[in-house]
């Protein structure tokens, strides 16, 4: 190693020759140049009365500590139909994870853990995810195949999810072009995480079995922004039909990423679309600064037999001071050092904001040989955390020439062997371009590897499921029911001016049935409702959120006021306390507002009194302060009279006369 | 040509295969009135109906065609799937004990087959070697498949030949034998082996699993290596069933052959010893013994093997208002021994008694269970019991139903005379019926009781 080396520079050069900008700076000609190639894996939950394959109830959620009993399972890689090891499979058998499944007897059963067989198909969930099919314009297959996909990491007790797939090959509208879909699936929920730490993992399993969808697209985006508004457009699709769940989790993405020469990595769990364009802008180029890296360690003398050299460390010779390696040594465990053969550079190496090679390594170790973070160090760290004279003993128990790169790894004797297959298995894997890894996304847009990525030879037919025939009968009776698509929703909006600014909120809310059917049964002027709705409403329950208060409330309070002849201006002011007090009658609403009911001829004759009142003052001699000032003063007895515009037309009218 | 191209499809879907040139493993383009599906054609269940072909797409997934909505198929290419279990060596470890394994078609390891959706079973040693490795740390293995059938087909002949088989591996000086079996049957194996094999040198341990182990989550792969564990290591020289205690990974349960009872229909903790309690824990660290005594190993050979079997016994399960022609039609069938699967105490109504009579009279072997599975006969306490054994039926103690219906065709295998039949079924064998009756033999621990609330909180299930 070199102690006088400045990885910090390195990295920041690193960082350069990859070209990295933020994401505000980047365009087009950046992605096209790094070759960005995204696709999606949109997960829905539906709203049904029950879980998809038993008859517990489905959307009730327990707290982590309220449970009533707990199993532990194990889970093996099985043989699998082609007689091979799945690579997932292998390395979750390698981390002998105890998983602890806890149980609330109200929201699971003997199926959830495996006790007892499937039970048939939930059928509304089934008809749901027919009609979201339909609307994403999928090819209905003839007949729906229970298969299992294989999970090891233990998030579901069986080891397998059951899902089937709804339809094939269908797409979607953007604003400039069109997404292929792959696929849309039905499937089961998984558990919850409650806690992973060791060789311990513990899941709820109130959500698990949960019917849920996924839409799959093929890498049609080309940039960050495509991505989320390929997302965007998807989500709104399920929620046009008013049958899915909203709300934290009920949404879920997979986001699937590649650049130029790399391959495809899955981003989980990404719960907000609006995480998504940095989380695929930094991953984009994670991959091409690791192809950098890979042309760099490529020029290693036989790198086609490159291998770790590991030395245990008797922590007694040293003076450690940095706290996890004291605790290590308190504790017994063991402490190597691993010497990577002309690995200078690598382990400082750009890969994300503030993270190189090293971190690769480092997640590695977490997942895989269930080492608790921190759970390296090395000889490219940005901060010291050893003395330079421990270092150079190391060197030298190590035998490192300059070029060599040294990290120190501390944990439990047995996971040792393992810990140092993962940090030989994932530098190798630097020779060869980019692992394809499930990757778990962080707040910050960065990513962390979460498990290989599995392959297509997970899936198996289930046994214990019959396939469901789909004739073309339910299917022509079920594309009668489907909303208008959402693309003809986007444009009837456009047309009928309401601002772009209120769409996100409409669709996301499913609040277009709603406007329609304002505009067309009370025939209020759809730009009103629209901003009413997409400006108001939003900022209203932004401030309070109030779930007592129904949307559908506004459709009364339009028809209550067309029906007492109000003007329905006067809903801006009774929104807030509908909200605050969703059972008041609009009645008592309009008196909380001291509302009178006065006609137009009244209010307008009372204008030049008022004007009478009006006090000129020296700061505030031009016109249209006194018009604000009329303005006012009657606005309260207006609105809902009358049309304000007609108002202020008359104070105009009424000053320029003078 | 014997090449089945066609695997599972009949009638229409066969026809529409065929229509288009189009076969089983071939990559097709499937043109239908929903759209085009590309995938690879697979074998239908046998099963299932006519009117859809299966497709694996290529993201893994199966989706069914409805022939119906079929406008062309083009095959674009052809690849058969090439099933293989990964077989290694089993490696022979020193100073580990021998264990055999006889197979009898129940599955302990195994992959799927996709005609069927049925489990294909890995047995050879490499085989299960290749599945768990860890059997290697337990024991040297050679493996012996005497026949393939499944849990429910297992009768007199397949007791006779498995007997005949273990008294072989003894002789052999084997350290312990493994029968790997189907669960819907294993209790009536148990109780036949421990009839038909006494006197055991060694253990003879049953194993199955509740999950095939082409799940993750399989029961099958810890159960062998309890089971081998067992068979090696342990000291307790009894035909045993070996399964799991809880339904957690944590632990299994030697459970003895005439007291072992399959309660669940699907749960992976659904063996039970009735009546009493299990024989020991068994973890793959140890083995922990739970009954004080039973017969220990021995390094002599001295097995008896008794393969006997009448195919002339059985069985009653009473219901109120049961009229007596159900007995004489027994009766008239040639049936020599009947076992009454009794009310509460031991009861059938008196209706029943003039047909009880008459099968006495033709000499017909009797014997008195419970449908409470647990508990005692007890004939003496109400007046409809005294008249019963008046009329030739004996109680049998707290012998379970099945087990009592494999010892009396057991027993009449060897003789037909009253007293020594009734002297057979009264004498234990191996605890089939118990002097007394342990306060822990009777573990039905329902809701409601906060202490048992807490307690399944606190203990892995
Ligand atoms: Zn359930």
């Amino acid at each position: 190693m070199d102690i006088s080396f400045d990885s910090r520079a390195h990295y920041e050069a690193t960082k350069k020759s990859a070209g990295y900008v933020c994401l505000k700076k980047a365009n087009q000609k950046t992605y096209d140049r790094i070759g960005f190639m995204s696709g999606l894996e949109v997960h829905q939950q539906l709203l049904t009365k029950e879980k998809l394959f038993c008859h517990c109830p489905a959307g009730i959620y327990n707290k982590s500590e309220e449970y009533d009993a707990e199993v532990i399972r194990h889970m093996r890689p099985t043989l699998s139909e082609l007689g091979e090891y799945d690579g997932t499979a292998l390395m979750e058998f390698k981390t002998r994870k105890e998983i602890i499944y806890r149980i609330k007897n109200e929201t699971a059963c003997t199926y959830e853990v495996d006790d007892t067989p499937p039970f048939p198909i939930d059928r509304e969930a089934l008809q749901i995810s027919i009609e979201i099919a339909l609307l994403s314009k999928l090819n209905i297959v003839g007949e729906v195949h229970i298969t299992r996909k294989q999970y090891l990491d233990g998030s579901i007790p069986t080891g397998f999810q059951r899902t089937a797939i709804i339809g094939v090959e269908g797409s979607i509208p953007l604003k400039n072009k069109t997404i292929r879909l792959i696929q849309l699936s039905i499937e089961e929920d998984s558990c919850r995480e409650i806690s992973d730490i060791g060789h311990t993992r513990i899941y709820k399993t109130d959500r698990l079995g949960m019917p849920l969808i996924e839409t799959v697209t093929y890498p049609d985006c080309v940039n960050p922004a495509e991505v989320k508004e390929a997302c965007d457009y998807i989500r709104f699709l399920n929620r046009s039909t008013g049958k899915v769940r909203t709300g934290i989790g009920a949404g879920r993405e997979d986001v699937n990423v590649s650049c130029k020469g790399g391959t495809r990595v899955e981003i989980k769990g990404v719960a907000h679309t609006k995480w998504i364009p940095q989380l695929t802008h930094i991953e984009a180029f994670r991959q091409w600064s690791l192809l950098l890296l890979r042309e760099q360690l490529r020029k290693i003398k036989n790198y086609e037999s490159w291998k770790i050299e590991s030395y245990i460390i008797d922590p007694e010779d040293y003076n450690f001071s940095y706290a996890p390696l004291i605790q290590a040594t308190e504790l017994q465990q063991q402490v190597i050092a691993v010497k990577l053969r002309d690995f200078k550079g690598a382990l400082s190496h750009f890969t994300q904001p503030e993270k190189s090679f090293a971190n690769e390594i480092s997640d590695r170790l977490k997942v895989i040989a269930c080492l608790e973070k921190p759970n390296m160090i090395h000889s490219e760290s940005f901060v010291s955390e050893l003395e330079a004279d421990d270092w150079k003993k190391i060197a030298k128990i190590t035998k490192s020439q300059p070029d060599d790169a040294i990290i120190v790894i501390w944990g439990p004797k047995e996971d040792m062997k393992t810990a140092l297959e993962t940090i030989e298995e994932r530098c190798k894997m630097a020779f060869e371009g980019i692992p394809g890894e499930t990757r778990k996304s962080l707040t910050d847009g960065t990513t962390i590897f979460e498990r290989v990525l599995p392959g297509a030879d997970r899936m198996y037919p289930d046994t214990d499921s019959a396939p469901i025939p789909l004739e073309d009968s339910f299917i022509d009776k079920l594309s009668k029911e489907i909303p208008k698509e959402v693309i003809d929703r986007f444009n009837q909006l456009r047309q009928w001016g309401i601002p772009e600014d209120t769409y996100t909120y409409i669709f996301s809310k499913n609040y277009y049935p709603l406007i329609e059917e304002i505009v067309n049964d009370l025939k209020i002027n759809p730009k009103f409702v629209g901003t009413f709705i997409g400006h108001r409403l939003k900022n209203i329950l932004g401030k309070n959120k109030n779930f007592k208060f129904k949307a559908k409330m506004i459709y009364h309070l339009f028809a209550f006021l067309k029906e007492n002849k109000v003007n329905e201006k006067i809903a801006i002011r009774m929104l807030p306390e509908l909200v605050a007090h969703p059972r008041m009658e609009f009645e008592s609403v309009l008196a909380t507002l001291k509302f009178k009911k006065l006609d137009a001829e009244e209010i307008l004759s009372k204008l030049p009194f008022i004007n009478g009142k009006f006090e000129a003052n020296k700061k505030k001699t031009d016109p249209g302060y006194r018009i604000n000032w009329i303005m006012g003063q009657v606005q309260k007895t207006a609105m809902g009279n009358m049309d304000l515009a007609v108002v202020e037309e008359k104070v105009r009218n009424m000053i320029s006369q003078k | 040509m014997n090449e089945d191209f066609f695997q599972g499809y009949k009638g229409d879907a066969l026809a529409t295969l065929m229509k288009f040139n189009a076969r089983v493993w071939g990559q097709a383009d499937i043109e239908t009135t929903r759209g085009k599906f590309v995938g690879t054609i697979l074998p239908r269940s046998e099963n299932d109906d006519d009117q859809h072909i299966v497709m694996k797409i290529p993201t893994g997934y199966n989706v069914g065609i409805d022939i119906k909505t079929v406008n062309s198929i083009t095959e674009t290419g052809y690849k058969k799937a090439n099933y293989k279990i990964p077989e290694k060596q089993f490696p022979v470890t020193p100073g580990l004990p021998h264990v055999k394994l006889l197979g009898t078609g129940g599955t302990i390891a195994s992959r799927l087959d996709y005609r069927t959706g049925a489990v294909i079973p890995a047995f050879s040693p490499g085989e299960l070697y290749g599945a768990v490795p860890e059997l290697a740390d337990i024991c040297n293995l050679d493996t012996e498949k005497l026949f393939a059938v499944f849990s429910e087909n297992m009768g007199p002949k397949q007791y006779i030949a498995l007997a005949k088989a273990i008294g072989k591996e003894i002789e052999n000086g084997i350290d312990g034998i493994v029968i790997g079996h189907g669960t819907d049957t294993l209790q009536h194996t148990g109780a036949a082996l421990t009839f038909m094999c006494q006197n055991l040198p060694v253990p003879v341990v049953l194993v199955g699993s509740q999950r095939s182990s082409d799940r993750p989550s399989s029961d099958a792969a810890l159960n062998l290596m309890h089971a081998m564990k067992a068979a090696g290591q342990s000291d307790i020289a009894e035909v045993m069933v070996c399964m799991f205690g809880p339904t957690s990974d944590e632990y299994g349960l030697l459970h003895k052959g005439t007291r072992v009872r399959k309660m669940h229909s699907s749960y992976r903790s659904t063996f039970r010893t009735i009546g009493d309690t299990p024989l020991a824990m068994i973890s793959r660290k140890e083995i922990t013994p739970i009954k004080k005594t039973y017969n220990k190993r021995r390094n002599d050979r001295n097995v008896k093997i008794l393969p006997y079997f009448s195919d002339e016994v059985t069985m009653l399960y009473y219901y109120p208002g049961m009229k007596p022609d159900i007995i004489d039609s027994m009766v008239d069938n040639g049936y020599k021994g009947i076992i009454f699967v009794g009310t509460g105490l031991g009861h059938v109504n008196r209706e029943l008694y003039p047909a009880i009579e008459r099968a006495h009279a033709k000499g017909v072997h009797m014997f008195m269970t419970l449908q409470t599975i647990w508990g005692f006969v007890h004939m003496f306490v109400y007046d409809t019991g005294r008249d019963m054994m008046a009329k030739g039926i004996v109680p049998l103690g707290n012998m379970l139903p099945e087990v009592a219906w494999i010892k009396l065709s057991w027993v009449l295998g060897q003789t037909n005379d009253a007293e020594e039949v009734k002297r057979m079924m009264l004498t234990p064998v191996n605890d089939e019926i118990t002097p007394r009756e342990p306060y822990n033999g009777y573990l039905v621990l329902q809701g409601g009781v906060p202490e048992v609330e807490s307690f399944i909180r606190k203990v892995h299930k």
